[in-house]
């Protein structure tokens, strides 16, 4: 379960969060959706501890992420964080092997063995095996996803965020990493975080749906209440109309 | 008029909060990353690995500049030299030359041009690609685990491939010396010893260390910060390698009148 109340963003002049109240209830997914630069990453980046807000606080699983002191606090509430980066952010210098096993080994309390039959597990689940030896760079988009995905998961996260998992990806391809996400979801039954503004595509995974305008929350609840919504931006957004009350920076 | 003045004045007070607060965060940055050295565990392998990025694959280059310096200071010496019938310190000079002075300021320029722009470019497309926000998401340090074998690697590799390059720059203007100058080997090798002393030796490897710890400061930190796109990128490099190339010569100077004067008189 995570909290968000009254949470404020700006960078230099520019406010991009404005007092956001959310609730991302447990075992659900809720996706985040709004316009480009609308500050969906940054509020993924201060769930995560990566970002500071101004104001307001973030709880996660009961214990307060913007209120942590150190950095080792901060780690505590995010072991049980997974991410999947928009261009999956893996490790150029190490294999698909090497970044799936990553998380387990900077932990530092599993052995070896462990960590192996863990990153095979993975590799199985998410048909990986003829990638395991090549680096980032020689695979495509759509299987760094595949690996970004088994990396989030070795930990056991409770919590999966996904930051525009679809970004640059064709619309086959696309569809393949929403299969994904409700594949994955169903086996391993984690809360997840969706940030994306391809509507209406992702509400095949999302249970609830929060649409973010000029630093405040426009609209949420269900996909099926968006669509049917009378909201203006909401329309203008879903229907991906030039002119309306959003207006493209 | 006033609203010029307004606006005049809060350019100048943002540029110098950008330049002040800039200023406390490489400061900032530089203090995580030593205490970071004493942190357990230290990644040995990725300390080695630096080692070989930074040192090893800059070896051959440090050989060829070093073998070149040592045989233009070898011609050029031996030319001054004649005017005052002094060829026979020759040898000293090259010696002294390479030892305190350009073995430690050319290698320190040669490794920031070569490794310290990699480093900075291959953070800052790190920075650029969420791998940072990757690792830290995942609970790992990124000053730890990318900072801190650069850095140490950095102060390390320095002296020792000072020394390659002085010991080869001796060689070349030895073997010029001897073969196309025509001066006596003997002489050479008595007057170098004659005049180099173990302090000379100090100087210049202190001067490497120093260069070290300001490379792996500058190059790390420069690409820790980089701003967004090919752009950010680029701008970091070029920021990096001028920054630390700068900051080299304007410290050799200050080390030079430092362990000359009041050190090592």
């Amino acid at each position: 379960m995570i909290s968000v109340r009254d949470l404020h963003k700006r960078f230099g002049r520019q406010i991009v969060l404005d007092g956001i109240d959310l609730d991302i209830e447990e075992g659900k997914t809720t996706t985040v959706v709004g316009p480009s630069g609308v500050g969906k990453s940054v509020l993924l980046k201060i769930i995560m501890g990566i970002l500071k807000p101004e104001k307001g606080e973030v709880r996660i699983n009961g214990r307060s992420m913007t209120a942590a002191k150190s950095e080792s606090e901060k780690n505590e509430i995010r072991s049980s964080l997974g991410v999947l980066f928009q261009a999956a952010a893996l490790f150029d210098s190490l294999t698909v092997y090497d970044n799936i096993a990553f998380p387990l080994r900077e932990r530092g309390s599993h052995s070896e063995a462990e960590i192996r039959k863990k990153a095979l597990e993975m590799i199985e689940a998410l048909s990986l095996e003829p990638y395991v030896l090549k680096y980032p760079e020689e695979i495509s988009m759509g299987i760094r996803k595949r690996v970004g995905m088994a990396r989030a998961l070795m930990t056991n996260p409770s919590i999966l965020l996904f930051d525009e998992p679809n970004t640059g990806l064709d619309p086959l391809v696309g569809q393949e990493v929403y299969d994904l996400i409700k594949e994955t979801r169903a086996r391993w039954g984690f809360t997840g975080i969706v940030i994306s503004h391809e509507l209406p595509e992702v509400f095949q995974v999302s249970d609830k749906v929060v649409m973010l305008l000029n630093g405040k929350i426009e609209m949420q609840g269900t996909p099926e209440e968006f669509i049917s919504s009378d909201n203006p931006a909401v329309i203008q957004f879903l229907n991906g109309k030039i002119d309306g009350p959003i207006k493209i920076q | 008029m006033t609203a010029a003045i307004i606006s005049a004045t809060e350019k100048i007070g943002g540029l110098t909060i950008d330049i002040a607060s800039g200023f406390g965060r490489s400061w900032l940055f530089l203090f995580r990353t030593i205490v970071g050295i004493f942190k357990l565990p230290f990644r040995f392998g990725l300390f080695l690995q630096q080692m070989y990025q930074i040192g090893v694959n800059s070896t051959l280059v440090i050989a060829l500049i070093g073998v070149f310096t040592g045989a233009v200071l070898a011609v050029q010496g031996e030319y001054t030299l004649s005017k005052f019938g002094a060829t026979a310190f020759t040898g000293s000079a090259v010696a002294l030359s390479l030892i305190r002075e350009l073995g430690p300021v050319l290698t320190a320029l040669m490794v920031i041009g070569r490794a310290g722009s990699a480093i900075t470019a291959e953070i800052g497309i790190m920075r650029i690609t969420e791998q940072i926000d990757a690792l830290r998401s995942m609970a790992v340090d990124p000053i730890r685990y990318l900072m801190v074998p650069r850095f140490l690697a950095g102060i390390i590799a320095m002296p020792l491939l000072t020394s390659i390059f002085i010991v080869i720059g001796i060689a070349g203007g030895y073997l010029v010396a001897t073969t196309l100058l025509g001066l006596n080997p003997g002489t050479f090798m008595s007057e170098m010893i004659s005049a180099v002393d173990t302090v000379d030796v100090y100087s210049g490897l202190i001067k490497a260390l120093v260069f070290g710890f300001v490379f792996g400061w500058v190059s790390c930190y420069k690409g820790y910060t980089c701003g967004f796109g090919a752009v950010g990128v680029n701008k970091a490099t070029t920021q990096s390698v001028v920054t630390a190339s700068v900051a080299v010569l304007v410290l050799d100077y200050f080390l030079t009148t430092l362990l000359t004067k009041y050190i090592f008189q």
